[in-house]
């Protein structure tokens, strides 16, 4: 039984890993850059469902709703104001300023909601479900996540396969130049998937604070970077890959925090990341890209 | 006297040496694409020798198989009389292959003569903790290596250059500067990939003259790719010419001038595209 | 004529770098013998002295070398209980202070350069974001499993557990590293001399080092990887020998630093101080080392002095941070440059000819 749970609790952590890493996929792709400040967009959804719920008494879905209009517009105007101008930038120059808003967004959080921590109050206030007697408990929270993250990865999927924006996100992601000629708006493209990103981040936020309920100004960089590793277990810029990955890496924490070590259970996520690179570096599911010389 | 294959390029004061590049049906894939096929060529020891043909026929894939950036699917390579398989670009630019890149590869930030220094790398001798501590001999090989560089500077008219940052200089003297930087490894065969891309006549006409200045000073090899046709027509010895990634002629610069597959490849190409122009 | 500038400007650099180190070490000596300065300010001395040499010795991967290192940290971890451990096995064995600390400091060094070998044959191989990315993930490891461990000495030697402190076995033993209560114990020993050494022996070997063969290879490889290939570069190994260095220089200033406390948890060293780090060095400006070494003192310095804005340091950092980027990368920053570098050089040129 100790092993169901476990297998459950790990995918739905894993599905908010997937959740976000969907993010870093997808502006990866399209932007070729890692958005080091997309975990801490996490935390800022997490804090403006928290107030509205807190201070506002809204209802649950409402502050989510709140959480996602609010990142959205953040992700926009991160991506306009730090993102944009470096276009042609060298990547260790974006990497260092996306690292800069990182510490921006954490420390403004700091000022507004201090250091200590909020206990978040759960969106979905039901009872777990006990099962076999009580011997097997599922949260309602972590069946709430597994199909967010389900119904996600569809709705994404069709976007991009079908819609005629999705369409031209993909061509920017193949190839820039190429896109832009065939009268795709480059500016446009990224600042939607900047956009659907950080409105995903907004909705992983919530799920991730449900399940474990502390809200502090960190509580999104770790998550972020985990979710970074799974994007890239699963392949770097593909949409099934992020969720593979997230899951994958979600049930792996879980696990070496029971079975291994509660200390060393982010060493060893992170060891996957570095035998992942080394092994197969486009992950389970990307593609191969050839440096042009 | 060596037997060499018939349908070798080595020109007449060449051919009682063993060749200095000899390639047998060489073949590259590109996820499952063909991108060269059964490429075999021999080039003499000093010989001048150019690689034409329309764009996108495979000839930069054929450098880069040459100098192992790419590792070929098929076939091998011999630089003089030793086989390059699985060398690394770097194992393989020891052994005497030398390069330049049709879009300029240069350390923009560093100096014109420390752009050089750096091509002479394997031939200074300093070790780690000389170059730590600037003792055991750090003087010594400094002096060497500014030497050298301040020389080969000068073979192209550069040294008065030297301190520029190398990414400020204008275009042509980039080439000449990548060239310089080339022959520092002390090369027997130095691949040029379009060394008069974006150069007027006159740059063009001394361009030539170095060429064939590299060839007698340094007694090596020179390959290159280029689709001016007044230059490789007037100085190359030995021409190959690759279409779709396989060669359709070798010889002299006389017979692939009469050749009908080259004409065909060339002139086709142009019909065809007037063709499109006018659909 | 023009063999002399090159000279000068090497010179140049040299005589500015030490130069300044050794003129605050003039006037902060005396100022701190003769009880001056402020006890709160004259405690952050050593460690204004080891962020200084963190920050050249990041400055070696991010600036010459041309690699993110989001981890360097967690070479400085190493150095400092490497460094604890061997300070307080050597108690007896070596009696004078200095000499103890310059062991503990060398030995910092060793297994800090170890470390960056171990990690470094990975890590090189890859590229851009995913190297970054991959030094942070060593870095939160290192911290993660000397948060486990725990070392105690006593009369028989060495004892290493990861479970808990009971586990040692020993016999009236010392504790040493007691899992996340971190390194206990520790005799201070650093002293701002001791850093002013430490930073002088980092200008000595990072200047020599980027003013040779080795150097200039390691900036070729930055400037373009492909083209240094071309030349018979092996990439690979001179990116690990300015890995292994950087990495060496950081575990030496780590063991200074832990030195000038009781205790010190691997807390200290995560990923927030590599990010800090980091802010200096690009702050100072990627391949400045006198840059690195002003930006360090300054903004190290700067919450100290202004009491008031204290809440708003990393705020501050971040912002800067952000609008250094933008200021020297962006494609209208980039242009607005070029134009006034260009009437510069004319300006200058016409002078020539005038003159």
């Amino acid at each position: 039984m100790t092993f169901i749970s476990n297998l459950i609790n790990g995918i739905s952590l894993g599905s908010v890993y997937a959740i976000i890493a969907l993010g870093y996929t997808m502006v990866y792709g399209i932007a070729k850059m890692l958005n080091f400040a997309h975990g801490d967009v996490i935390m800022v959804g997490a804090y403006i469902s928290f107030c509205a719920t807190t201070y506002l008494n809204l209802p649950p879905v409402v502050s989510v709703l709140l959480a996602m209009a609010v990142c959205t517009v953040l992700g926009v105007v991160i991506e306009g104001l730090a993102y944009k101008p470096l276009r042609k930038a060298s990547s260790l120059a974006v990497l260092i300023t996306a690292i800069g808003v990182s510490y921006f967004l954490q420390n403004v959080a700091l000022l507004i909601w201090g250091s200590a921590p909020k206990t978040f109050s759960s969106i979905v206030p039901l009872d777990s479900i006990a099962l076999f007697g009580g011997k097997l408990i599922i949260t309602v929270e972590s069946i709430v996540t597994v199909v967010a993250c389900i119904l996600i990865m569809i709705l994404l999927t069709l976007f991009t396969k079908k819609t005629r924006m999705g369409k031209g996100m993909r061509a920017v992601s193949e190839d820039k130049d190429a896109a832009e000629l065939m009268g795709i708006n480059v500016n446009v493209s990224i600042s939607v998937t900047f956009a659907i990103g950080s409105a995903l981040a907004a909705i992983a936020g919530v799920l991730l604070c449900s399940a474990y309920p502390v809200l502090v100004p960190t509580t999104g960089s770790m998550p972020g970077i985990k979710a970074f590793t799974a994007a890239v277990f699963g392949g770097i810029g593909s949409i099934p890959g992020a969720m593979v990955g997230g899951i994958l890496l979600g049930i792996i924490e879980i696990f070496s925090k029971s079975y291994i070590s509660t200390a060393l259970s982010d060493a060893i996520v992170f060891a996957v990341l570095i035998v992942v690179l080394l092994v197969k570096p486009t992950g389970i599911l990307g593609k191969k890209i050839m440096e042009k010389v | 006297m060596v037997p060499v294959p018939s349908n070798a390029i080595i020109p007449e004061r060449d051919i009682d040496k063993t060749p200095i590049l000899e390639t047998h049906h060489l073949g590259i894939d590109f996820g499952g694409l063909t991108a060269v096929d059964e490429f075999s060529l021999t080039v003499g020891r000093t010989e001048i020798a150019g690689l034409i043909g329309p764009n996108g026929a495979g000839k930069t894939t054929v450098f880069n198989l040459l100098t192992n950036v790419y590792q070929p699917t098929r076939g091998d390579i011999i630089l003089d009389g030793r086989t390059t398989a699985r060398k690394t670009a770097a194992q393989v630019s020891r052994m005497g292959i030398a390069r330049t890149f049709q879009n300029i590869r240069l350390f923009s930030e560093m100096s014109v003569i420390d752009n050089v220094k750096v091509g002479l790398h394997n031939s200074i001798n300093q070790s780690l903790a000389a170059s730590i501590t600037h003792l055991f001999g750090y003087g010594k090989s400094e002096k060497k290596s500014r030497d050298e560089a301040l020389e080969l500077l000068d073979f192209f008219n550069m040294a008065d250059l030297a301190e520029h940052q190398a990414g400020s200089l204008p275009y042509g003297e980039q080439r000449r500067l990548e060239i310089a930087r080339a022959l520092a490894t002390h090369p027997c065969i130095i691949l040029l990939d379009e060394p008069a891309a974006g150069m007027n006549p006159s740059e063009t006409t001394e361009l030539m003259e170095n060429i064939r200045r590299i060839r007698d000073n340094f007694h090596i090899a020179v390959m290159l790719i280029e689709h001016d046709m007044n230059l490789v027509m007037n100085i190359c010895e030995g021409i190959c010419v690759l279409d779709h990634g396989k060669v359709i002629a070798k010889g002299s610069p006389e017979e692939i001038k009469s050749n009908p597959a080259v004409i065909e490849a060339y002139l086709g190409r142009k019909k065809e595209a007037a063709e499109d122009a006018e659909g | 004529m023009k063999k002399t500038r090159k000279l000068n400007k090497f010179t140049l650099t040299n005589i500015k770098a030490y130069g300044i180190v050794i003129l605050a070490f003039i006037i902060l000596y005396p100022m701190q013998s003769a009880g001056l300065i402020s006890n709160s300010i004259s405690g952050q001395l050593v460690p204004i002295c080891t962020y200084i040499v963190m920050a050249i010795s990041l400055n070696l991967t991010v600036g010459f070398l041309g690699e993110l290192s989001l981890g360097h940290a967690g070479f400085m971890s190493v150095g400092a209980f490497t460094g604890v451990i061997t300070a307080i096995c050597l108690q007896n064995a070596v009696p004078a202070p200095a000499l103890r600390l310059l062991i503990a400091i060398i030995a910092g060094g060793i297994f800090a350069g170890i470390a960056g070998l171990v990690i470094g044959i990975p890590v090189l191989r890859l590229r851009g974001d995913y190297l970054a990315i991959v030094t942070l993930a060593f870095g939160e490891i290192i911290k993660n499993i000397i948060n486990c461990l725990y070392v105690g000495v006593d009369a028989s030697g060495l004892h290493i557990s990861m479970t808990n402190a009971d586990a040692l076995g020993m016999v009236n033993g010392q504790l040493i590293l007691n899992g996340p209560q971190g390194a206990v114990g520790i005799t201070k020993m650093a002293s701002l001399t001791a850093g002013v050494i430490l930073i002088l022996f980092t200008l000595f070997v990072v200047l020599n080092f980027v003013n040779s063969k080795t150097g200039r290879a390691v900036t070729a490889i930055r400037d373009n990887r492909i083209a240094a290939e071309s030349v018979g570069i092996g990439v690979t190994r001179y990116k690990l020998t300015a890995f292994i260095i950087s990495a060496a220089l950081a575990g030496m200033a780590g063991a200074l630093y832990a030195m000038n406390f009781s205790t010190i948890a691997a807390k200290k060293f995560d990923f927030n101080t590599s990010i800090l780090i980091l802010v200096f060095v690009v702050l100072g400006g990627m391949g400045n080392i006198v840059g690195s070494i002003i930006a360090t003192a300054l903004l190290y310095m700067l919450p100290e002095l202004l009491r008031g804005v204290a809440d708003y340091r990393m705020l501050v950092y971040a912002i800067v941070l952000i609008a250094v980027m933008l200021a020297t990368n962006s494609e209208k920053a980039k242009q607005l440059w070029e134009r006034t570098s260009f009437k510069l050089k004319n300006n200058k040129e016409k002078e020539r000819g005038e003159g």
